[in-house]
């Protein structure tokens, strides 16, 4: 708002003849000033950069001089370090499995979650009473049962799977039961008044309409995957990430600690944006 | 969808409900007594009712509860305060929402237990290290919302409260408040669960007390059955409160 009325009397100041040089200078001093500034407040991104900048500037000022180095490492050094983080002895792997992980249970999560989605939603009596249940349950604390699944699953990658499986389910459930929850009647009746099969209705109308709500669902549930296996990682691991943030935290090598986490934190964001991006990719028709 | 359900179907669901409940506590009765399934695994259902009472009455879970509610209840207050005062702050321009909002919701797609390990690093393995996480964690949701309630209050009321002379305490008071308080409970309400969970979930992983710390005890000293009574108590204490916080929200909303 300030920016366009102090330009306009910028402009309106720039035709009239020049009187006095160096107040005309000072005009023109003011006016780049006033385009710079206009261009960051068409770019807030760049704003949006400079705080993270800042932030990084500070920790790494921070981390140079009071903080102690057992505690905490410079972003720069973190950088740097990631490559003999990448050349530790067994973190290739670990991310890998972790990676591994995190797909199949996402897997297992989508699938599982549409099913019961799709045989609670379609049905208002079982919607009507299965729901209540459902709800139920995702409203649980489940990480106070991890102890259970690793005792029935045991430490390797089968209990991580099992309880991202379990973190992402819920979400998929109450999402596509919402999807198909939100079809217009009026839809279904034109489609049966039109003579259309339960197959040719699945397909042509519901189907389509659940897209958005299943890929929001989809969303959704890899955030609970994600939580779901990185909290099973933490609690106990053999080989996975778990046991090599344990191994840094315990020998007091915030480095390596920072490069693997920021890994972690990158392969997150990633698969994050992915299901993101299907979305609104998948959504757009409406 | 259009109908409202008549009296007999609600019954008629409701049955089926409680047949589903009972049906699963019939199913882990059979396989504990009669099918053989290992009592390392699912102990009896009995057995748990038991240790409940048991649990309930000697009153040893008070220390673990005292220090769990303790950092539960820092990290929360911590998050309100710091996510309402940033957020609202943040509203005042529309600028800044635009600088900050996908700065904070960006971070908030990230899974911040990962962080969990640096937090033990600093804060060590007591209760200062739960908190901080819990703080973190429960911070996104509510600055998020804080900003989304304000920064899209109708301008039209912003300018007739104005212009009929409203102050800058009237306008905050009566208008803005008003207008937002339903987007942040929402916030609020999602700051408090993920609190608890986190709360919870870095008990469970690194400490040294707490209702999490004691139920990980429990299962390495393999009381399956006690460890099932405890579980049923935290789970029912955390429905216990998300049940008191919905209603609050709910009632929150209608006063707003």
């Amino acid at each position: 708002m300030t920016s366009i009325q102090s330009s306009g009397l910028a402009t309106s100041a720039r035709p009239r003849e020049s009187v006095d040089p160096a107040l005309d200078s000072r005009l023109r001093g003011n006016e780049r000033k006033m385009t710079a500034r206009r261009f960051l407040l068409r770019h807030p991104g760049i704003v949006r950069l400079g705080v993270v900048i800042l932030l990084l500037v500070l920790w790494e000022i921070a981390a140079r001089t009071f903080v102690d180095p057992m505690f905490i490492s410079p972003p720069s050094r973190v950088f740097t370090s990631l490559g003999t983080v990448l050349g530790t002895d067994g973190v290739p792997n670990a991310l890998r499995l972790t990676f591994f992980e995190l797909a199949v249970a996402f897997a297992i999560a989508v699938v599982i979650g549409l099913a019961l989605g799709l045989a609670i939603g379609l049905q208002p009596f079982a919607r009507r009473s299965f729901m209540p249940i459902v709800l139920l349950v995702y409203g649980m604390p489940q990480i106070t049962i991890l102890p259970l699944f690793i005792l029935a699953f045991g430490i390797g990658p089968a209990s991580k799977i099992a309880f991202g499986v379990t973190h992402g389910v819920f979400p998929i459930v109450v999402t596509v039961v919402a999807g198909v929850q939100n079809l217009k009647p009026i839809l279904l009746t034109s489609a049966r008044s039109m003579g259309a099969s339960r197959w040719q209705i699945l397909r042509w109308v519901i189907f389509p309409h659940m897209i958005p709500s299943f890929f929001a669902g989809m969303r959704l549930g890899m955030s609970g995957v994600l939580l779901g296996v990185l909290l099973a990682e933490l609690y106990v691991s053999t080989a996975g990430i778990g046991h090599f943030t344990t191994m840094f935290t315990e020998t007091f090598e915030p480095t390596k600690l920072f490069g693997l986490i920021a890994m972690l934190a990158a392969m997150a964001i990633v698969l994050n944006e992915i299901v993101r991006r299907a979305e609104n990719h998948f959504s757009r028709w409406r | 969808m259009a109908r409202r359900p008549d009296s007999a179907q609600r019954l008629a669901s409701r049955a089926v409900q409680i047949a589903f409940l009972a049906g699963v506590f019939v199913l882990w009765y059979c396989a504990t007594n009669f099918w053989g399934v290992n009592h390392l695994l699912l102990p009896n259902p009995v057995a748990v009712f038991d240790q409940l009472v048991d649990v309930l009455k000697s009153g040893e879970y008070l220390p673990d509860l005292r220090v769990t509610a303790t950092e539960f209840a820092t990290a929360f207050v911590l998050a309100t305060t710091t996510g309402m005062v940033v957020g609202f702050f943040v509203s005042l321009s529309r600028y800044w929402v635009r600088v900050f909002e996908p700065l904070f919701a960006g971070i908030y797609s990230i899974p911040i237990i990962l962080f969990l390990p640096l937090y033990v690093l600093f804060f060590g393995l007591g209760p200062a290290s739960k908190i901080g996480l819990g703080t973190t964690i429960a911070f996104f949701p509510i600055v998020l919302s804080t900003i989304a309630g304000f920064s899209n209050v109708d301008r039209t009321l912003v300018k007739a409260a104005r212009s009929m002379g409203a102050s800058n305490y009237q306008l905050f008071r009566y208008v803005l408040v008003p207008a937002a308080l339903p987007v942040i409970l929402t916030g609020l309400r999602m700051g408090f669960t993920v609190a608890l969970l986190s709360i919870l979930g870095s008990e469970t992983i690194a400490s040294l007390a707490g209702l999490g710390h004691h139920i990980v005890q429990l299962a390495e000293a393999m009381e399956m059955s006690r460890m099932f009574a405890y579980i049923v108590f935290v789970v029912a204490i955390a429905t216990l409160l998300n049940v008191t916080v919905s209603y609050f929200e709910a009632r929150g909303r209608r006063l707003g």
